[in-house]
C-alpha cells in the first residue's frame, strides 16, 4: 500500500454546501496529502460531518470543487473508504460482512478469504467470525467496520466520530486500530468533538465553526497557541 | 348447535376419509393461490425495491395507489381479468378464461399490491440505514436492490404470507374467472360458497375449517422457518 500515492492530494477548491439556501459549508479550501492523520475538529453543528461527505463524495458540493489529483484519480471512489459514527452492519455474520465490501470491488474469491481472515486478525475479532455482526458489542461493531474498510487496502480512510457512541475500553481499541490502519501507510482524515482524541490522534488539526474551516495548524502548535479566539474558547471549554 | 358438531363431523371424516373429490380442491386450491403468490412475489417485491430506492416523479402517488390497492375488492379484480380474457377482450385469444391459469392471474393482479406496497415499506426502512454504507463501498442500484432484499428477508417473508393470506381467502376473483366448475376449477373457497347456497352447510363447514387449518398450518411453518433462521443470523 507504501509508494506512489494513487489519488492523493486531495484537494478542495472554495467549497461550499447549501441545503435549502441555509449555507452550512462556507468557502473551504485546503489540500490533504498522504500518509498524515487530519482531525477535523469543532463543535456540534460545526459541519464536521458535512465536510467528510463533500470528501468522500456522498454529497456534492454546491459551489467550489473537490479534486483528487493523483494519476488514478479516475477511480477515486475505489481507493477510498468511510467508517461511520454508528456502524453500519448487514444482517450477516461477521466474515460475512467483510466478504461482501470486497466482492463489491470485484475481488476474486481466494484473495477475498485471505484478506477477510487478516482484517478479523488485526481488529482482534477472529473468534467472532462466525457470529451475527449485529449481535456484537457496539465496540466490536465499530471495530468490524474499520477492519472491513481496512480490507478495502484504502488509499484514503474517512471516520465520523467513530468513538462517539463507544465507552473509554472501547474508544482505546478503535484508536489503536486508526493507529495501525494509518502505519500501513492509510491517510486518516476524521472528525471529532473530543479533545483528548484530537490530542491522541491526530498528525494536524482542522479547527470548524459554524460552517467554515477558522483553522488548520499541527496539533501540537494547536493546541499550544490556537490562533483564533474560536479556537482558544473551544480549547478552555468556554461556552459561548 | 347439532349442525356445528355435524360439521366437524362431516369435516373428520372427510379429512380422514381422504375423500378423492376433497383432496383435488384442496390440490387445486394450493396449485392456484401458491403459482399465484410466487408470480406475484417475482414481480411485487423488485416493483417495491424499486419505488423504496429511486426518486421519481409521481413516487408519492405510486406510493399511495400502491398501499390503496392493497384492499382491491376480488371480485372488480375477477371482473377486470373476466373483461380482458372474455372471448372478445384483448387477450381473448389465448382462450384462458374458466381455466385455472386465469384464477392464477386474477390472485395474482389481486396479490401484486399487498406484496409490493409491504416490501416497499420494509425495504425503505432498511434502505435508509444503509444507503450510505452501501454507496461508500460503491454498490450500484442493482446490487444494492439485491442487498436489501437479502437483508430484508424475514419482513419480506411477512409480505408474501399476507398475499398468500389474501389468495387462500379470497372467492370473488376465482369464482369470476374460473367459474366454480367441478373438477377443472373448483376450489376451496368456491366449492364452500357453493355448497352454503346449496344448504349443504356441514359440508360447507367442513371444508371452511380444512382451509383454516391448512392456512394455519402454512403460517406456522414460515413462523418455525423464520424463527430458527433469525436464531441463527439474526
Amino acid at each position: 500500500m507504501n509508494g506512489d500515492p494513487r489519488i492523493l492530494p486531495l484537494r478542495l477548491e472554495a467549497v461550499s454546501y447549501e441545503v435549502r439556501g441555509r449555507r452550512l459549508i462556507h468557502d473551504v479550501s485546503g489540500l490533504f496529502d498522504q500518509g498524515t492523520r487530519s482531525v477535523i475538529l469543532g463543535p456540534n453543528g460545526a459541519g464536521k460531518s458535512l465536510m467528510l461527505r463533500l470528501c468522500h463524495g456522498l454529497i456534492r458540493p454546491s459551489a467550489g470543487r473537490v479534486i483528487w489529483c493523483g494519476a488514478s484519480a479516475g477511480r477515486a471512489p475505489r481507493h477510498q473508504a468511510m467508517v461511520f459514527q454508528r456502524p453500519v452492519l448487514l444482517r450477516r455474520s461477521t466474515a460475512a460482512n467483510i466478504d461482501f465490501a470486497l466482492s463489491l470491488r470485484r475481488i476474486g474469491r481466494h484473495e477475498r478469504r485471505r484478506r477477510v481472515a487478516e482484517a478479523l486478525d488485526m481488529a482482534g475479532l477472529a473468534r467472532l467470525a462466525k457470529v451475527p455482526a449485529r449481535v456484537l458489542s457496539v465496540g466490536e461493531q465499530q471495530r468490524l467496520a474499520l477492519a472491513r474498510a481496512w480490507a478495502l487496502e484504502p488509499e484514503v480512510l474517512f471516520l465520523d466520530e467513530p468513538t462517539a457512541s463507544l465507552d473509554p475500553a472501547a474508544t482505546h481499541a478503535v484508536e489503536n486500530l486508526i493507529d495501525t490502519v494509518n502505519r500501513s501507510g492509510t491517510k486518516i482524515i476524521m472528525t471529532t468533538h473530543d479533545l483528548g482524541q484530537a490530542r491522541r490522534v491526530a498528525d494536524e488539526i482542522l479547527f470548524f465553526d459554524r460552517g467554515r474551516l477558522i483553522e488548520r495548524a499541527a496539533t501540537q502548535a494547536f493546541f499550544d497557541s490556537p490562533e483564533s479566539p474560536e479556537a482558544e474558547a473551544f480549547i478552555e471549554g468556554r461556552l459561548w | 348447535m347439532s349442525e356445528i358438531a355435524e360439521a366437524f363431523r362431516t369435516a373428520f371424516q372427510l379429512i380422514v376419509g381422504f375423500d378423492a373429490e376433497l383432496g383435488e380442491i384442496i390440490l387445486l386450491s394450493l396449485r392456484v393461490s401458491l403459482s399465484a403468490v410466487a408470480l406475484a412475489t417475482l414481480i411485487g417485491v423488485p416493483l417495491g425495491a424499486a419505488i423504496a430506492l429511486f426518486r421519481f416523479p409521481g413516487r408519492g402517488v405510486l406510493t399511495v395507489l400502491l398501499n390503496g390497492l392493497m384492499g382491491l375488492p376480488p371480485v372488480v379484480v375477477g371482473l377486470i381479468v373476466y373483461l380482458f380474457l372474455s372471448r372478445s377482450g384483448p387477450l381473448g385469444v389465448l382462450n384462458l378464461l374458466f381455466s385455472p391459469t386465469a384464477m392464477i392471474i386474477a390472485q395474482c393482479v389481486l396479490v401484486i399490491p399487498i406484496i409490493a406496497a409491504l416490501s416497499r415499506q420494509g425495504i425503505e426502512d432498511l434502505w435508509r440505514e444503509y444507503e450510505e454504507q452501501l454507496r461508500s463501498l460503491g454498490a450500484g442500484p442493482g446490487r444494492a436492490i439485491l442487498t436489501l432484499i437479502y437483508d430484508g428477508r424475514f419482513t419480506l417473508l411477512t409480505a408474501v404470507l399476507a398475499g398468500f393470506g389474501r389468495a387462500t381467502a379470497e372467492v370473488g376473483a376465482v369464482m369470476i374467472v374460473g367459474g366454480n366448475i367441478a373438477h377443472v376449477t373448483r376450489v376451496m373457497t368456491t366449492a364452500i360458497s357453493l355448497e352454503t347456497l346449496k344448504g349443504n352447510l356441514a359440508l360447507a363447514l367442513g371444508l371452511g375449517i380444512i382451509l383454516i387449518i391448512l392456512t394455519l398450518g402454512i403460517n406456522s411453518a414460515a413462523y418455525l422457518m423464520k424463527s430458527a433462521a433469525q436464531r441463527r443470523e439474526t
